[in-house]
C-alpha cells in the first residue's frame, strides 16, 4: 500500500473543487447524448417553417408516391419557375414526407412534455394525500390498483374509442393510464418520509398539514419525478405514435410520426421510405429521452436506479 | 398454502370488481344509446323501446351493472353491434392466434433474455454488457411497428426468406403456421428481452457477491454451473416478477403487432372494434386481458415457493 505524497509532505492534498450538481449531470454521456438530441428536436419542431417546408398538409394529386430527391417544377402565376426537391419522396397523396416529419416533431414532442407535466401533478396531488391520510389511502389505492391491471396500452385505446378523435382525447387517453404509477411512486415516498424526525418534529410545531406536505414532505418527491417524468414522456410520445399508427389517434390530416407511418403502411413493400423516416425519428426521439432518463435516475435517485 | 391461495384470490376479487366497473362505466359515459345503435337506422320507437327493455337499459343504474356483471361471469358477453355475432363467438374464433403468438413470444423472450443478462452480469463492465444494456434502452425505445416492418423489409421482402404477413391456423398445417409465426414473434419479443435482460442482469449481479458463489467456485465448480445453477436459481424471484409484469407489455404489444402482421387475434378485434366503436366487443377484450394478467401476475406470485423454498405462506 502507497501513501500519497501529500500527506507525508503534511500538506493538505490539492483537490479540484467537487462539482456541483449541474456539473456532474454535464459529465454523464447519456445525459449530453440525451439532451442534445432533445435539444435538436425541439429547435426542429420550432423552426420548421423556415427548413425548406411546405404546408404539410398540402395534397399534390399529381405527383404521388415519388421517391426521395425528387424534383418538380412549379411554375408561379407570373410566370418564373421554381423547383421544390421533395427529400424524403411524397406519400400516397402526393404531401411532401419530409415536411411531414418535420412538422411530426412539434406533436410528438408537445404531448410528451403535456402528457408527463399533467400526469405528474395529477399524480403528485393524490399521491401526497393518500400517503398523509390513511382513510382515503384505502379507497384510493383500490381504485389505482384496478386501473393498474388494464394494460395501458389497453386503457388508452379503450379511452380514445370514448371521444371524438383529436389531440385533446389522445392527451387525455395517454395520462389515465399513466398517473396511478405516479401516484405509487409518490405515496411510497411519503410513507417513508413521515417517519423522519424533522417530519414529527414539524408536526410538534404546530405545522398546519397543507403547509407540512408542501415545505417537508413534497420537496422529497422531486428527484424521483423529474425521473419518472422523462420516462412518461417517452412512452407518452411512443404511445400516441402506436394509437396514430393503427388509426385510432389523431386525425390522419394532422402530420404525425404515427400518421405518416399508418399512411405508409398500405403501400409499404414498393415505398418503405414512408415508414422508414418517421420511424427513425420517433425511435432517435424516444431513445434520447430513454437514456436522458437512465442518467439522472443514476444521478438523482441512486436508490431506484438499484431497484432496475 | 392453500390458505394463502385463496387469500390471494379473494385480494384479486375487488381488483377484477373495480376493472369491470370502469368498463361499465365507459359504455355508459359514451355519447348515444345502445338500443337504438342495435336497432339499427330503419326502426321506429317503438322497437327501439323494446330492445331497451330487453336489454335492461330502462333500470336504474346499480341494476344495469349487477345485470351486465352476472351475464359476463355465465360467460355471456352481449352481442357486438358490428360483426353481427355474440361477442363470446368472436373472442373464441379469435383466440388461436393471439395464444400462439403470447406463447411464442414469451419463450423466445426468455431463451434469449435469461443468457445474455447472465452474460451482461458476468462480464459486467466489459464491451458484452454494455451491447446488451445499450440494445436493452434501444429495445424500450423502437416501437413494435418500426421493428415488424423492418423485419418484413429484410427477410421478406429483400431476402424473401418469409412470408410477409398474415396467419395460418394450426391445424392447417404446422410449416406454415411456424414459418408465419417466426417474424411476429421475433418482433413482439425484442421489448420483452429488452426488460427481461436488464432485471436478470441486475438480479444476477445482486447475489454474484454471496458467499455460497464464492464455495461453488472455490469447491471448482464448473463457471457455467455456478452461474446457472447457483446464481440465476437465487436471482430467480425478480426475474420471474418482471416477465409476470411485462405481460402488460406483451399484450400492448399484440395489439400492434397483429396489425402490422395482419393476424385474424383478439390484437387485432380490439382495433377493429374500436374503430367501428362497437362497445361490447371492446369492453369484452379489455376484461378478458385484465382477466388474463391480473391472473398471471398471481400465479408469478404463487411460483415464488418453487424458486426460493424459504418463502412460507
Amino acid at each position: 500500500m502507497s501513501v500519497e505524497p501529500a500527506l507525508l509532505a503534511g500538506e493538505p492534498a490539492a483537490r479540484p473543487p467537487k462539482p456541483g450538481l449541474p456539473g456532474r449531470l454535464a459529465r454523464d454521456g447519456g445525459i449530453i447524448f440525451g439532451a442534445l438530441i432533445i435539444l435538436f428536436m425541439i429547435v426542429i419542431g420550432i423552426t420548421a417553417p423556415w427548413l425548406g417546408t411546405k404546408n404539410p398538409s398540402e395534397i399534390n394529386p399529381s405527383f404521388r408516391n415519388r421517391v426521395p430527391g425528387i424534383e418538380q417544377t412549379i411554375r408561379n402565376d407570373d410566370g418564373t419557375a421554381r423547383t421544390f426537391t421533395y427529400r424524403m419522396g411524397t406519400d400516397s397523396l402526393g404531401r411532401d414526407i419530409y415536411s411531414r416529419v418535420i412538422y411530426g416533431a412539434r406533436v410528438s414532442l408537445i404531448i410528451g412534455i403535456t402528457v408527463a407535466v399533467i400526469s405528474i401533478a395529477i399524480g403528485l396531488f393524490i399521491g401526497l394525500i393518500a400517503g398523509y391520510l390513511r382513510w382515503v389511502d384505502a379507497v384510493v389505492m383500490r381504485l389505482m390498483d384496478g386501473l393498474m391491471a388494464i394494460p395501458a396500452i389497453l386503457l388508452a385505446i379503450a379511452l380514445v374509442s370514448l371521444f371524438r378523435a383529436g389531440v385533446m382525447s389522445v392527451i387525455v387517453a395517454i395520462i389515465v393510464p399513466e398517473v396511478p404509477r405516479v401516484v405509487r411512486l409518490v405515496r411510497s415516498i411519503v410513507l417513508s418520509v413521515r417517519e423522519e424526525p424533522y417530519v414529527e418534529a414539524a408536526i410538534c410545531a404546530g405545522t398546519p398539514t397543507h403547509l407540512l406536505l408542501f415545505r417537508h414532505v413534497l420537496p422529497n418527491t422531486i428527484p424521483a419525478l423529474i425521473v419518472q417524468g422523462t420516462f412518461i414522456c417517452a412512452n407518452a410520445i411512443l404511445l400516441e405514435a402506436i394509437l396514430s399508427f393503427l388509426g385510432i389517434g389523431i386525425p390522419p390530416e394532422t402530420p404525425t410520426w404515427g400518421n405518416i407511418m399508418a399512411e405508409g403502411r398500405g403501400l409499404f413493400r414498393i415505398y418503405p421510405h414512408n415508414i422508414f423516416f418517421p420511424g427513425i425519428c420517433l425511435a432517435l426521439t424516444v431513445l434520447a429521452v430513454n437514456v436522458l432518463g437512465d442518467g439522472l435516475r443514476d444521478k438523482l435517485d441512486p436508490k431506484l436506479a438499484r431497484r432496475v | 398454502m392453500l390458505g394463502y391461495i385463496l387469500r390471494r384470490l379473494l385480494a384479486t376479487l375487488p381488483v377484477m370488481l373495480i376493472v369491470a366497473v370502469f368498463v361499465f362505466l365507459m359504455l355508459r359515459l359514451t355519447p348515444g344509446d345502445p338500443a337504438a345503435v342495435i336497432a339499427g337506422d330503419n326502426a321506429n320507437s317503438e322497437q327501439v323501446a323494446a330492445i331497451r327493455n330487453s336489454l335492461g337499459l330502462d333500470q336504474p343504474i346499480f341494476t344495469q351493472f349487477f345485470i351486465w356483471f352476472g351475464n359476463i361471469l355465465r360467460g355471456d358477453f352481449g352481442e357486438s353491434y358490428f360483426f353481427k355475432k355474440t361477442v363470446a363467438e368472436l373472442i373464441t374464433s379469435r383466440l388461436e392466434p393471439t395464444l400462439a403468438l403470447s406463447l411464442a413470444t414469451i419463450v423466445i423472450a426468455v431463451a434469449v433474455a435469461v443468457p445474455l443478462g447472465v452474460l451482461a452480469a458476468y462480464r459486467q463492465g466489459t464491451l458484452i454488457d454494455k451491447i446488451v444494456m445499450g440494445f436493452s434502452v434501444l429495445g424500450f425505445s423502437v416501437p413494435v411497428f418500426v421493428i415488424g416492418y423492418s423485419l418484413i423489409y429484410l427477410f421478406a421482402i429483400k431476402l424473401n426468406w418469409l412470408p410477409v404477413q398474415g396467419y395460418q391456423r394450426i391445424g392447417d398445417g404446422f410449416g406454415g403456421f411456424l414459418q408465419r409465426l417466426i417474424l411476429p414473434s421475433v418482433t413482439l419479443s425484442v421489448i420483452y428481452i429488452a426488460l427481461i435482460a436488464r432485471m436478470t442482469r441486475t438480479s444476477v449481479l445482486d447475489v454474484m457477491g454471496e458467499d455460497y458463489i464464492r464455495t461453488a467456485r472455490a469447491k471448482g465448480q464448473v463457471e457455467v454451473k455456478v452461474l446457472f445453477k447457483h446464481a440465476l436459481k437465487n436471482a430467480a424471484v425478480p426475474i420471474v416478477t418482471v416477465i409476470g409484469l411485462g405481460v402488460a407489455l406483451l399484450i400492448g404489444g399484440v395489439v400492434v403487432t397483429e396489425s402490422v402482421f395482419t393476424i385474424p387475434g383478439l390484437g387485432r378485434l380490439t382495433v377493429d372494434a374500436v374503430l367501428a366503436r362497437d362497445y361490447p366487443t371492446i369492453q369484452a377484450v379489455i376484461l378478458l386481458f385484465s382477466f388474463v394478467y391480473v391472473l398471471i401476475n398471481l400465479l408469478v406470485d404463487l411460483a415464488y415457493t418453487l424458486f426460493d423454498p424459504r418463502i412460507r405462506y
